[in-house]
């Protein structure tokens, strides 16, 4: 292990609640965020920077289930409800208040479909997370790498965007990079799924033309950028899987918004 | 001979009345096949929809231009309703241009207006029929939308035509009218000095000059007859076609989804056996109601999801009536887009047919008959279901907000609750989430491995 002269630490809730503490934040990881090898420099970046700014957060870390909402949407109802119900008893026996996290199908399933099952939460999008801090000025990006003169282009989740009405946060948080934003075709309402929603991820597409990824690639290859930033696990996947596609990982890289606001502070 | 006319006018009148009744009768109780669900709270929040999607056509004018042709046919019908009390009241009275002599400053202005209105209704439709069939506009080629293959793309031409000549009737009318008054025939004359030409029908006179009297007042009267035939047809007709729409569009939109786009109905149902299965306190009863705790068996517990449309919501079946067969929803949607057999408007298009199935079956086999037929599988196939990815795409861009997607779920739960059918990787992602918490195959004690890792540079 190669020790930065920095060192980020990543308290649990259990650790906190044992030293009778209480986060200002819960950060869910989300599987993705959890598991997957790619998503995981996403969720250690976002870390990084809830670190930086000292914010007081935690995580559930093993106590930490899937959220249901692919079991839900698949159309599984129960199984859903039951990560949803055990969800809640962890939340609510630590008395969470305020989750925060990377995942917009978390998202929208901790903050539109909890409620009725007994879990009520203040739930933010670390995109909107990342806005805030900027607005108060607690991050600068500078320090790091320099985004000046890049093309970067924004895809929209549907979970965040036509879901919630997530449109702005994710860009202007974009915009502190001072880089060169430029938009596909169809975005924010009109904007075109990365395809692996609604369980899709977890499956072989239906026969078709083409995949829907491939489709939303050549939109975004079409503006010229060298940069896609998504703000969501699903999308991360699906829009590199695309560009590998069109065999552009050369010149073309996807990364999570937080990771861009990460490599511009130098974290 | 005016009061035979006056007698086969309110004989068309009322066997329009008498077989538009039946219509709506049967469409509420079509509708009203649809499981229970209130949507009547937040008055003021849906009225508010109302006025903006539905009267102010807010989402119709994404695209400039076909907002503003829309909307020159949407006022047309609107304003035009004034015009026909007029002609309404003077078949059956057999009077002639009633309220002229009644508010004659006013008069002409009314008409003038409806006149331009009738023109632009006019060019409008024949701009409709060129993007359908020259423009040949995507969403709304037959070769490109199986679902529209047939009835529906006929029941659009047949539409607009009608428009196209029912205006040609009014103006040619007003023309014929103004000639006879000029002339002195008649009661025509009476109205020399009351009525002045009018704003479109002035430039249509010089087609009647070589008409003789007697051919003229043949024409004048055919033309209104027409007219108001065609009018009288046509209600009938919108009650079999996706022209329902100007009427129910305005219900519809008033009772559509005030929630977030992406949240996903609950099912109380489930909560309940959910908490037992738990051990936690029971506190829902299906009906969302709180638990009483004497242990009564709820009322019968319906099918888990949707398989046929009485297992839909009431609103789910208005949503079908109301559907314009428009295809945005189906243009935006990325499973269409890209091939697949999933069309947001078939969904809407196929839950209409079932719905007047089951009607046809009434009125051949009495009022409780049911066929052994079902939406699910008769009319919507797996493979259609399976291809969403809930994106929301289809409830955003539906200009009067029915949302397909809502339908698709139902469905779904129904396969995957009810029949066990989900394809295999969905069984082993709902497996591993009930036994490794997370839909991979993942020892849930590796969750946190992450964390060793935040201290290591992250590789570009
Ligand atoms: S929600 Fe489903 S049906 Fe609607 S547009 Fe998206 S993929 Fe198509
Ligand atoms: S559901 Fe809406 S968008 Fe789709 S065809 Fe019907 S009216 Fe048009």
């Amino acid at each position: 292990m190669t020790v930065n002269e920095k060192t980020y630490t990543v308290p649990t809730m259990a650790d906190m609640a044992a030293s009778g503490e209480a986060p200002e934040i819960l950060f869910w990881v989300g599987c993705a965020g959890s598991f997957d090898d790619r998503y995981k420099r996403v969720t250690i970046a976002f870390v990084r920077i809830l670190n930086h700014v000292g914010i007081k957060f935690a995580v559930l870390g093993p106590e930490e289930a899937c959220t249901g909402d692919p079991a839900r949407r698949a159309g599984n109802e129960f199984l859903f409800q039951m990560q949803a119900m055990s969800n809640i008893q962890v939340l609510n026996g630590y008395n969470v208040k305020k989750i925060v996290t990377a995942c917009p199908h978390c998202f929208n399933t901790l903050k539109n479909e909890y409620p009725e099952l007994g879990g009520n939460y203040e739930v933010i999008h670390h995109s909107q997370f990342l806005q805030g801090l900027i607005d108060e000025g607690r991050v600068k990006v500078e320090g790091g790498q320099s985004f000046k003169g890049r093309k970067i282009t924004f895809h929209d989740s549907c979970y965040l965007g036509r879901a919630n009405k997530v449109y702005e946060a994710p860009r202007e948080v974009l915009a502190a990079l001072d880089a060169d934003l430029v938009e596909m075709k169809r975005v924010r309402a009109n904007g075109l799924c990365c395809g692996a929603g609604g369980g899709q991820y977890f499956k072989e597409p239906e026969p078709g033309s083409k995949d829907v990824n491939v489709e939303r690639i050549e939109e975004a290859l079409a503006t010229g950028a060298d940069t896609i930033a998504v703000a969501c696990p699903f999308c991360m996947t699906m829009m590199s899987d695309g560009v590998k596609n069109k065999n552009r990982e050369d010149s073309v890289r996807v990364f999570d918004v937080s990771e861009l606001i990460a490599q511009g502070q130098g974290l | 001979m005016e009061i035979v006319q006056q007698i086969l006018f309110i004989a068309a009148l009322a066997a329009t009345a008498w077989f538009i009744t039946g219509r709506v009768k049967l469409i509420a109780k079509a509708i009203r096949l649809g499981r229970a669900e209130n949507r009547f709270d937040h008055a003021d929040e849906r009225l508010k929809t109302m006025l903006l999607v539905a009267f102010g056509q807010k989402k119709m004018f994404t695209n400039l231009l076909v907002g503003v042709m829309h909307f020159v046919i949407y006022a047309g019908f609107i304003i035009i309703n004034i015009e026909i009390l007029e002609i309404i009241l003077d078949g059956i009275l057999g009077t002639h241009r009633l309220f002229a002599p009644i508010i004659t400053p006013i008069y002409p202005v009314l008409i003038d207006v409806f006149e331009v209105l009738a023109f632009g209704v006019l060019a409008v439709c024949v701009v409709f029929l060129c993007r359908r069939f020259i423009a040949r506009v995507s969403r709304l080629q037959a070769s490109r939308h199986r679902e529209l293959r047939g009835w529906p793309i006929s029941d659009a031409t047949i539409i607009l035509t009608a428009e196209i000549v029912l205006m040609i009737a009014f103006l040619t009318w007003n023309a014929a009218d103004s000639v006879l008054r000029d002339r002195g025939v008649g009661h025509y004359g009476e109205l020399q000095g009351v009525v002045p030409d009018f704003l479109v029908s002035q430039y249509l006179k010089p087609l009647f000059t070589g008409f003789s009297d007697t051919a003229l007042v043949a024409y004048e009267r055919t033309a209104w007859w027409l007219h108001i035939l065609g009018i009288l047809a046509f209600a009938i007709y919108v009650t079999y076609s996706k022209h329902l729409h100007i009427a129910l569009g305005f219900p519809n939109v008033y009772f559509s989804d005030l929630q977030p786009k992406g949240e996903m109905q609950n099912m109380p149902e489930i909560t309940k056996e959910v908490q037992l299965a738990l051990g936690l306190p029971v506190t829902t009863e299906p009906d969302g109601s709180q638990a009483n705790d004497n242990g009564e068996q709820p009322a019968e517990i319906g099918r888990f999801g949707a398989k046929d449309v009485e297992d839909l919501k009431w609103i789910n079946l208005m949503n079908a009536y109301s559907c314009t067969e428009c295809g945005r929803c189906t243009a935006a949607c990325p499973a269409n887009i890209t091939g697949k057999k999933l069309s947001p408007r078939k969904i809407m298009m196929d839950t209409r047919d079932r719905l007047e199935d089951i009607q046809k079956g009434w009125k051949t086999n009495g009022p409780d008959y049911k066929d052994d037929k079902s939406l699910l599988g008769d009319y919507i196939t797996a493979e259609e279901l399976n291809a969403c990815t809930t994106c929301q795409a289809c409830v955003n861009a539906c200009p009067i907000n029915i949302n397909p997607l809502d339908i698709i779920l139902q469905l779904r739960r129904y396969r995957v609750m009810e029949e066990s059918e989900a394809p295999a990787s969905w069984n082993a992602m709902f497996s591993n989430i009930e036994n490794n918490m997370a839909p991979w195959k993942f020892s849930p004690s590796d969750r946190f491995n992450w964390a060793e890792q935040v201290n290591e540079p992250l590789t570009k």
